[in-house]
């Protein structure tokens, strides 16, 4: 489903190369766990998967369902059932949350060639979807993140996550600043994502939350390089030694 | 103040002093009004401001103006639809006031009746060198309507005033008096379909304890020039909300004068201007603080593309004795072209010591951050970039509470966003 081969990319504004050249296959139905200590390029990884232009790929290749992407903005890239769950969501004034999610949900229908959602069935999903996640319906009349608390935002991701529907998502630190309940319904909710044509790929770097999401395989970025492979025990390896034995190998 | 006449006349100068020649005879008014008339069209002999003059630095009437239209007597103008449902309409169309039925309880007259028998001449007239707009007005003033709002009355029914041009030359005026603890909403339409030249001046005068939403929606076709002006007096312990939409027009000139006279009374402007294509469009309030425990907050919030160019000048005075004034003025802009321009100047003129006064400009571009969370929902670029000007635009409207108001400004929103977004 997903297949990232020797990627480069650096920061469009100031030329610093973060990924140097990342190789990693995902396959439909795969959880992918990508951990790594601070600066290896985790996040960078996420926002170039999503289309964010504040990076530039200089070399290498992205290919979801055998083809590139690299020329897709972001929309097309959603459109096409990419979905990031953003580490820190964006508060957007003005703009009511209901109204995003119709606008969102509709557009990706639309690029999908479906017809658009009633306003009663949107409603209705979305009152469904906000009670799997425990979330108050009166939070969603207010504009698009703003005044959520860090745990309410990454409930939000979740709900939209379900919303869309996506075939790819990508879960950037979706367990920070979640306390143990809020990480349980969470991680609830991303596994009732979980199918045989779907890939998930959690960044995180703790292994709390593989406790709760259990990944099929991890993979260890260390300076924008994956410098190791395994599968759920790697994750438990890491946690009990650290990073240091790891990138020692690798270095 | 100096007084600078100009040695010859730009052909719009020409036009005017032209048009006051031919028209002076046919227009109404007793001898009070008629002397005004001529004293205010002295004023434009000595010819339009220029930036030299203060209150025009950013919007050089002299040269802006470069064109005036003459009358056109065998144009006509149909009224619109109203802008919020059930609206009780008086139509100004083609300078011609059209009687209608109106509200119960609120006594309506025409200007040119109330001109012809000398009972607005003091309405008449300019107030400085720098007032044009009043002076072209007074001038040539045609129509329009007076409302008087008896004390107590609590309109129910909007009351739409409609000033329609259909090209050359418009000149009206609306004078309404809203009566002690009296109650009303007021829209106030400027719009047309020809080419103009349009002055259009609102005198509104709020009892004590009164309550009046103002709502000023302009949208002058591309190739008019709209000279507007809104004179408000404010008794004590009155609520006025004034919401002003400036969405169309070439040249726009809409000022504000505000006299906050009566003690613990509040004055509350939002407004919006969508400024596209070559559009100028100046927005000027003068306000003065001029009792007690008076509160004001004033916030414009404007979108400039293509070459278009705002101004918002905003001076707030408060005077010795009205301590414990409480003014928050604010101007943002959401700039979306390289072309376009946004010039604001907040003035604060404070002479009494317990006040608390505030004021705030930013210009800035559509957030990276908010494109791109709406483009990986998804949205495509156009659609996200409209939802977060919108959204800018929209948060103001929304402080206005009432729910028919909000969606019919909403849906003007739209309408200017799919024809220039």
């Amino acid at each position: 489903m997903l297949e990232i081969k020797n990627l480069h990319a650096r920061i469009a504004e100031d030329g610093t190369e973060i990924l140097r050249g990342i190789d990693l296959t995902v396959k439909p139905g795969e959880v992918a766990a990508i951990m790594g200590p601070n600066g290896s390029g985790k996040s960078t990884l996420s926002y170039v998967l999503a289309g964010r232009d504040d990076y530039e790929v200089t070399e290498g290749d992205i290919l979801y369902n055998g083809q590139s992407i690299l020329e897709m903005d972001p929309a097309e890239r959603a459109a096409s059932g990419i979905f990031l769950a953003f580490q820190y969501p964006m508060e957007i004034p003005g703009v009511a949350t209901m109204e995003f999610l119709k606008v969102a949900m509709n557009a990706q229908r639309k690029a999908r060639g479906e017809e658009e959602l009633k306003i009663p069935d949107l409603m209705k999903r979305v009152r469904s979807a906000a009670d799997t996640l425990d979330m108050d319906m009166a939070m969603l009349k207010r504009p698009v993140n703003v005044g959520f608390s860090g745990g309410e935002k990454k409930r939000a991701e979740i709900l939209q996550m379900k919303l869309l529907q996506p075939k790819l998502c990508v879960l950037d630190e979706t367990d920070s600043g979640l306390d143990i309940d809020a990480l349980k319904i969470v991680a609830d909710g991303v596994n009732a994502l979980r199918s045989p044509d779907r890939a998930i790929v959690v960044i995180t770097h703790y292994q709390r939350l593989l406790d709760y999401i259990v990944p099929d395989t991890v993979h260890v970025l260390y300076r924008g390089r994956v410098a190791t492979s395994g599968d759920k025990d790697l994750a438990i390896e890491l946690e009990k030694n650290g990073y240091t034995g790891i990138v020692g190998e690798a270095a | 103040m100096n007084v600078h006449t100009q040695t010859s006349h730009t052909p719009a100068e020409d036009a005017l002093i032209q048009a006051f020649a031919e028209r002076a005879g046919a227009l109404p008014g007793d001898a009070a009004v008629t002397a005004k008339r001529e004293e205010a069209a002295e004023l434009l002999k000595r010819g339009l401001p220029t930036r030299r003059m203060e209150a025009w630095h950013y919007t050089d009437l002299r040269r802006l103006l470069s064109k005036v239209p003459g009358f056109d007597a065998s144009a006509s103008a149909a009224s619109v639809e109203p802008l919020l449902q059930g609206s009780a309409i008086l139509p100004v169309l083609n300078g011609a006031a059209e009687k209608r039925e109106t509200p119960e309880g609120v006594a309506v007259a025409t200007v040119a009746d109330r001109l012809a028998d000398g009972s607005l001449a003091q309405l008449m007239g300019y107030d400085g060198f720098d007032d044009t707009v009043s002076a072209v007005n007074s001038a040539l003033a045609s129509d329009g309507f007076t409302l008087d709002i008896p004390a107590g009355v609590q309109v129910t029914t909007p009351i739409e005033l409609q000033n329609v041009q259909a090209g050359g030359q418009v000149h009206t005026r609306f004078a309404v008096s809203v009566g002690e603890k009296a109650k009303a909403t007021i829209v106030e339409r400027q719009t047309g379909s020809g080419e103009a030249l349009v002055s259009s001046i609102s005198n509104l005068e709020v009892g004590d304890d009164a309550d009046v939403v103002w709502l000023i929606v302009q949208e002058q076709p591309e190739g008019t020039s709209h000279l507007g002006r809104i004179n408000i007096t404010i008794g004590a312990r009155a609520n006025v909300t004034l919401f002003v939409m400036n969405a169309g027009g070439k040249l726009v000139r809409q000022e504000i004068r505000v006299v906050a006279q009566g003690v613990d009374s509040q004055f509350r402007l939002r407004g919006v201007n969508m400024l596209a294509g070559e559009t100028h469009c100046d927005v000027t309030m003068v306000l003065d603080h001029a009792a007690p425990n008076t509160i004001s907050t004033e916030t414009f919030r404007n979108v400039v593309t293509d070459r278009a160019q705002g101004v918002f000048q905003g001076q707030i005075r408060v005077a010795r004795d009205a301590q414990k004034t409480d003014a928050k003025m604010a101007c943002n802009t959401l700039l979306l072209s390289d072309e376009g321009g946004f010039s604001s100047k907040p003035e604060l003129e404070i002479f009494a010591d317990d006040v608390a006064c505030g004021h705030g400009a930013t210009v800035t571009e559509i957030e990276a951050d908010h494109l791109f969370y709406l483009m990986a929902r998804g949205i495509d670029e156009k659609t996200a970039r409209g939802l977060l000007v919108k959204a800018f635009i929209a948060e103001v409207i929304e402080e206005l509470e009432s729910e028919p108001i909000v969606e019919a400004l909403e849906a003007k929103l739209d309408a200017w966003f799919s024809e220039h977004g």
